[in-house]
């Protein structure tokens, strides 16, 4: 019994490590895709994200401020997607590739630019990185140890995401942002400035997928390496369509995902079920939802269609 | 209308300046890390046309890239968009892969086989998505996202099944049988002093040539560009438009699938685990850009890609870093994709010169 409930406790520490890095991604997808941008540029703004905060952890210190910058260096992003796909219509698709060739390009060629031609940044001391809850409170490795004495961000992000779902359906944004999502046409005749709205939900998109990538590098990994986010930008984006297009579904699929993710660091070296075989999840079972949700019209309607102002 | 403004309407003037942008933009980052360009910008160049072996690297660097070009070309020309090369690819590497480790044959029948293989196993991942967009509705980017992915992991996967990982170290596949190998004769390898030089860039030539073919001069391409160009026209004018995208999205993933063939049997030989993403569907998007979507054009869009391509891996000699490839071609994709309203204010401003015409 004792040893289940040590093993409930890592399988739920490994969670609360994975989750978080999704969750910040997938609620910033919810404010694009809910205000009808497509935004596949995640990924690369995840990785920009990682960089910075890594980089700014590692020269003032403080794993607060190198998270904020993290965020936006992700903001960044989001204005140039903005640009390219509020103000100029461009097709949101190739705008977000785009993005995923520049940010990450970007970030490790900064990288190589500042560390001597290396592509990782150097390591994080521990008091560079995001701080743990609890600590010293708990005796290490126990049940509460592994629940409790985690990152205090791996805790916020789940406030945020209802926090996030309470904008959606309670506030007048939230309500300006649906309906751009639906009918951009509509909302223009209402007195909606729609670009702007998109703007915003954009740019929170891009500020909040950097936090995510940031939280890599501050909590996970201590250091920024190429391949430190590959695919945790997608499976944010597989866990958004998953939950509907909803804050709060997406945090239920990305505890879903995030707990992939976890058995997949716990099993780690022995050979029980393939480590590849469980990171296909994700993508299965949102291939699986999107056939299943056919019909029921969950994307929002505007979703990829440039809005232009008719004259 | 003056030739002028023909040349206006056209893309190519703003594919240039695109390319002309991303080079500037590679600049001023190259500046700000206290990179002179001018010198890596000769790097590049001088790694790509300084010697005969390098001309010919830079060619087997391309030759995949025209294929995942030609493949989100033609999807382009039908109206899907095939985000999904990516993951075609990748199965059709593997497909490769696998019957030139497991299958024994003569010389040109392996080969034949690996290609076979390789076009059926990304026709078939193409094939899925789209049947899924008519069948069930699932929009086409999405489903091709997940694919890349799933394409991913079972990689992964199965480089690292018994039969198939390398013996000794390594995360990589075992090399895959000489038969399947589509080198060039040892004379050639010798006279171009490239070890790697093969018949890719003949099969993607010809790909090119057949799928200008069909598009331009075959009812079946006709009816493809018609979906493309408009789905409701097409299904008015009595096409069956399911059937239609069916077979684009196959297609296109057999081309895709093909490119990974290539890759396989003339440069790489075997697979390695994968990190990160290869990127080569997604460079592919980028090809199919700049050549517009035409076909012949993602000729020389891939040859540009692969030049560049092998041409960055010379910078760290200057301690450059190779992103800045990374850096041009997205701001150049960044650029085509918003030089269409700049094309649609040069279009009206022309009509309205021309007496509204």
């Amino acid at each position: 019994m004792s040893v289940l409930i040590k093993d409930l406790g890592l399988l739920i520490n490994a969670m609360l490590i994975a989750t978080p890095p999704l969750l910040f991604a997938a609620l910033g997808s919810c404010f694009s895709e809910r205000s009808g941008v497509i935004n596949i540029g995640i990924e690369g703004m995840m990785t920009i994200g990682a960089f910075t905060g890594a980089v700014v952890a590692y020269f003032t210190g403080n794993g607060w401020v190198g998270f904020f910058c993290g965020g936006l260096a992700g903001a960044v992003f989001g204005v140039i997607h903005a640009i390219a796909c509020v103000s100029f219509g461009a097709d949101q698709t190739i705008a977000g590739t785009a993005i995923n060739f520049l940010a990450p390009g970007l970030a490790v060629f900064l990288c190589k630019a500042m560390f001597d031609n290396s592509s990782d940044s150097p390591a994080l001391d521990t008091a560079a990185k995001l701080p743990k809850m609890f600590n010293g409170v708990f005796k290490s490795g126990s049940f509460l140890y592994n629940v409790l004495c985690t990152y205090s961000v791996a805790y916020l992000c789940f406030v945020l995401a209802i926090l996030v779902g309470f904008v959606f359906y309670k506030t007048k944004f939230g309500m300006r942002l649906r309906a751009v999502g639906e009918h951009p046409q509509a909302c223009e005749t209402l007195g909606i400035n729609v670009f702007r709205t998109r703007y915003i939900c954009v740019i929170l998109s891009g500020f909040l997928a950097g936090l995510g990538g940031a939280f890599v590098t501050l909590a996970t990994v201590s250091q920024f390496r190429p391949s430190v986010i590959v695919g945790q930008g997608f499976i944010a984006i597989a866990a958004v369509i998953f939950g509907k297009f909803d804050p709060v579904g997406s945090m239920k699929a990305c505890l879903l995902f995030g707990f992939c993710n976890g058995v997949k660091a716990l099993l780690g070296g022995s050979n029980v079920v393939s480590p590849n075989l469980i990171s296909m999840i994700p993508y299965v079972v949102t291939i699986l939802a999107l056939v299943l949700f056919v019909g029921q019209s969950r994307v929002p309607a505007a979703n990829g269609k440039p809005y232009m102002k008719s004259k | 209308m003056s030739k002028k403004n023909s040349i206006l309407k056209g893309n190519a003037v703003y594919v240039f300046l695109s390319i002309m942008i991303g080079f500037i933009v590679g600049a001023v980052l190259l500046l700000a890390a206290g990179i002179s360009p001018g010198e890596a910008y000769g790097k590049l160049a001088d790694g790509v046309f300084g010697q005969t072996k390098y001309i010919v690297w830079s060619i087997v660097y391309a030759s995949p890239l025209i294929f995942t070009g030609l493949s989100v070309a033609f999807s382009f020309k039908t109206g899907v968009f095939n985000i999904g090369a990516e993951g075609q690819f990748v199965v059709g590497s593997l497909a490769a892969c696998a019957v030139g480790i497991l299958v024994k044959a003569p010389g040109p029948i392996h080969v034949l086989l690996c290609i076979l293989a390789a076009m059926i196993a990304g026709g078939l991942w193409g094939a899925v998505v789209g049947i899924l967009k008519v069948k069930r509705g699932v929009h086409e980017v999405l489903s091709y996202i997940m694919f890349n992915w799933i394409a991913f992991y079972l990689s992964n996967y199965v480089v690292n099944l018994k039969a198939i990982h390398r013996t000794g170290g390594g995360e990589a596949t075992k090399d895959i049988a000489d038969t399947a190998r589509m080198k060039m004769p040892d004379g050639i390898v010798a006279a171009t002093r490239c070890s790697a030089a093969n018949w890719g860039i003949f099969l993607a030539v010809g790909a090119a040539i057949l799928i200008w073919f069909i598009m331009n001069k075959t009812t079946l391409g006709y009816q493809l560009r018609a979906v493309g160009f408009s789905k409701s026209a097409a299904e008015y004018g009595g096409i069956n438009t399911s059937r239609n995208f069916l077979t684009a999205m196959s297609i296109s993933g057999a081309l895709a699938g093909l490119g990974g063939a290539v890759q396989v049997l003339g440069m790489s030989g075997r697979i390695s685990q994968f990190a990160s993403q290869e990127q080569f569907g997604f460079q592919g998007i980028t090809v199919a850009l700049i050549a517009s979507s035409n076909p012949i054009g993602c000729i020389f869009a891939g040859l540009f890609y692969g030049a560049m391509k092998y041409g960055g891996t010379k910078l760290s000699l200057v301690n450059a870093p190779s992103e800045v490839v990374d850096i041009i071609m997205g701001t150049i994709i960044l650029f085509i994709a918003i030089s269409h309203i700049f094309k649609m204010i040069v279009a009206k401003r022309l009509h309205k010169k021309e007496g509204g015409k």
